[in-house]
């Protein structure tokens, strides 16, 4: 269903929130991967808190719908939502990365509620996906699986492997979604490994391709519904984003892939994150 | 060895993975036949060092670990020498079947570099630890497998790769290692090990992080314990040295072995064929990861969590020591 403006204001202060816990958990674990945190963080705020039927109570749930994060670098992005779902305590983000901890730098199923799926490998969550998507189709379920790529990610044979095999089996029931933030970890996408022309080659897999902007929640949710909407062929959304959104120094910039903040730093990110989304809601209540 | 040398100016300075770097690139500079390759970590693996000297030799494939040994092994075919780098995860499973099949079934002269072995990536969790590839990598046909014990002996193992025709695949930590080696200059030759400490009551024998663990323990030994532990620098897993395996059964009759790595199929396994086949028994224990995938945190803090850090190695030497054993020869006895 499209998100209307109060969804919209919930949705654009919930992604704040998370960003300034995304910062907290990267300083609790002593360093982390936030670029690509910073860039999905609005498309994992909608599916969270607009999209996915989900249980934190129930976290293992048969008929739940599945997030498969596939750029499984990204766990200090993902863990400060599933704890601020309330799938575990928010005080486990501050051992993020200790020894013994339940959170390490890539999430691992057994240990961390409310996960679908261990990663870290690239090109792995879009197989993982695919196999739950005809599961679910043989035993009669009608839950979604959502797969967040990176588009570096996009290298892999193995992704394509299984967006062959999706289209094939016009599992429609499969989402995939890629962070096209044009950065991965030596340089810009274009300038280590060319994707483009990108959407062709999905288009060629026999994909129902949704370009949007990344960061605009309305756009996120009508792609994502369009992608239910489609029966015919199954859906990709190209998200085009930008690494470390919401933080003016680090966006954009393949540099900070990676990285880790002092107290200034720290303090830097919080206000430019608040101002961020400051002038988000104020122009969105300036539409009213 | 290659005439390059270097000492522990250069290892204070410079990281394990740094100084491979700064090696393959003083090799290059001469051998033009040395080409570099790596999937989107460059910068982590330093192989990177390379491609800021001779751009034009550094081959960045993407995230593509399958491609990436598939090309490497084109351009052995042709000739070149191409040394590949990327996590040791990668190296020896996401793209195993290249390397099985073009790299080591071709017998191609294809140096595989890997970084962030065993549990050095120790916070990235088991996606990222790499404590399989030494059993993996032995069972290859052809190939020949090195853990270097520090930066110094990397420098020493790459210069020798590179000698050596055919496929060799050294794994390397994350990071910096305790200095087992002030320099280059000391007698490192594959498939030889390195004795770092005289002993004739039980044998260390170590590989990678295990190494300097082991020769510590083998001076608190001596101090405290009275009790003179031989310390082997197994650098080469394969092919590897028997001699000097059966040349410690013989004399010291308790071996232990040390591996940044599962206890399944390793270092540890490796002496254990040898030993089994030569036909005598001697008190032995493995020491490693025990089989099971890790719990994430500091390199440091996981050995000790698994007991193969100088703690470790030391309260398993004074239990093997208690190990019944006899003085003389006559073994029928020893059921
Ligand atoms: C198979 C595999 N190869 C290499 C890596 C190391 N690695 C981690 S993140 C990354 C870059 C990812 O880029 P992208 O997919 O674009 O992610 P994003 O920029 O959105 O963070 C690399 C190469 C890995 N995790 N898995």
């Amino acid at each position: 269903m499209a998100i209307n403006q109060e969804d919209f204001l919930r949705l654009e202060t919930k992604a704040r929130d998370l960003r300034h816990l995304i910062i907290d958990t990267v300083v609790w674990a002593g360093s982390g991967h936030v670029g690509g945190s910073l860039s999905a963080i609005d498309i994992m705020t909608v599916l969270y808190h607009q999209t996915m039927k989900i249980d934190p109570e129930n976290p293992n749930w048969e008929d739940r719908d599945r997030f498969i994060l596939s750029k499984g670098h990204i766990g200090v992005g993902l863990a400060p939502v599933l704890a601020d779902k309330g799938f575990f305590p928010k005080e486990w983000l501050k051992t993020y990365n200790h020894t013994g901890s339940n959170l390490g730098m890539h999430l691992d199923k057994n240990k961390v509620p409310g996960l679908d799926a261990s990663a870290g490998s690239l090109g792995h969550g879009l197989p993982l996906s695919l196999g739950l998507g005809l599961s679910a189709k043989y035993k009669k379920q009608d839950f979604k699986t959502y797969c967040l790529m990176g588009d570096g990610e996009c290298d892999e044979g193995s992704l394509w492997e299984a967006a062959m095999a999706i289209s094939h089996y016009n599992a429609t029931n499969v989402i995939s979604i890629v962070d096209r933030n044009r950065c991965m970890m030596d340089g810009r996408t274009e300038d280590v490994m060319g994707l483009e022309p990108f959407t062709d080659k999905w288009i060629s897999f026999g994909f129902n391709v949704i370009v949007i902007n990344g960061h605009n929640l309305y756009e996120i949710s009508e792609a994502i519904d369009q992608a239910h909407s489609t029966s015919d062929k199954p859906s990709v959304i190209i998200a085009n984003t930008l690494k470390g959104c919401g933080v003016e120094f680090m966006q954009d910039n393949y540099m900070y892939h990676y990285a880790s903040f002092d107290a200034e730093k720290q303090a830097e990110c919080h206000r430019d994150i608040n101002s961020y989304h400051d002038t988000r809601l104020v122009e969105a209540q300036g539409g009213l | 060895m290659g005439g390059l040398n270097y000492t522990v100016i250069e290892s204070t300075k410079l990281s394990t993975a740094e100084l491979y770097g700064k090696t393959l690139t003083d090799l290059a500079e001469q051998n033009s036949d040395i080409v570099g390759l790596s999937a989107d970590l460059a910068k982590s693996t330093k192989i990177g060092v390379l491609g800021q000297k001779y751009p034009e030799r550094l081959y960045n494939l993407g995230i593509a670990e399958q491609n990436l040994f598939g090309t490497a092994a084109g351009m052995a075919l042709n000739g070149l020498v191409p040394f590949v780098s990327t996590f040791a995860i990668f190296a020896s499973m996401r793209a195993l079947d290249q390397v099985h099949t073009d790299i080591c079934y071709q017998n191609l002269n294809v140096k595989i570099i890997a970084t962030h072995g065993g549990l050095s990536f120790g916070q990235a969790g088991t996606t990222h630890h790499c404590t399989e590839d030494l059993s993996i990598m032995r069972s290859m046909a052809n190939l020949t497998v090195i853990v270097p014990a520090d930066g110094m002996e990397t420098c020493n193992a790459v210069q020798a790769a590179y000698e050596k025709n055919g496929p060799v695949y050294i794994r390397i930590n994350r990071g910096f290692d305790q200095k087992v080696y002030d320099s280059t200059e000391y007698d490192f030759e594959i498939g030889k090990a390195v004795e770092l400490h005289e002993g004739t009551d039980l044998t260390i024998i170590a590989c990678g992080a295990g190494v300097w663990r082991a020769r510590e323990a083998a001076k608190v030994l001596k101090n405290i314990d009275g009790i003179r532990a031989r310390v082997l620098n197994m650098h080469t897993i394969k092919p590897i040295d028997r001699e000097a395996i059966l040349k410690a059964v013989h004399d010291t009759r308790r071996i232990i072995t040390v591996e940044d790595h599962n206890i399944v199929g390793g270092l540890g396994s490796a002496v254990a064929e040898v030993m089994a086949e030569s036909g005598k028994a001697c008190a032995f224990k493995r020491l490693g990861v025990p089989d099971t995938f890790s719990i994430i945190g500091l390199h440091e803090d996981l050995m000790a969590h698994y007991g193969y850090d100088v703690n470790g190695i030391l309260s398993t030497a004074r239990e093997l020591m208690g190990a019944d054993f006899e003085e003389d020869d006559n073994w029928d006895d020893e059921i």
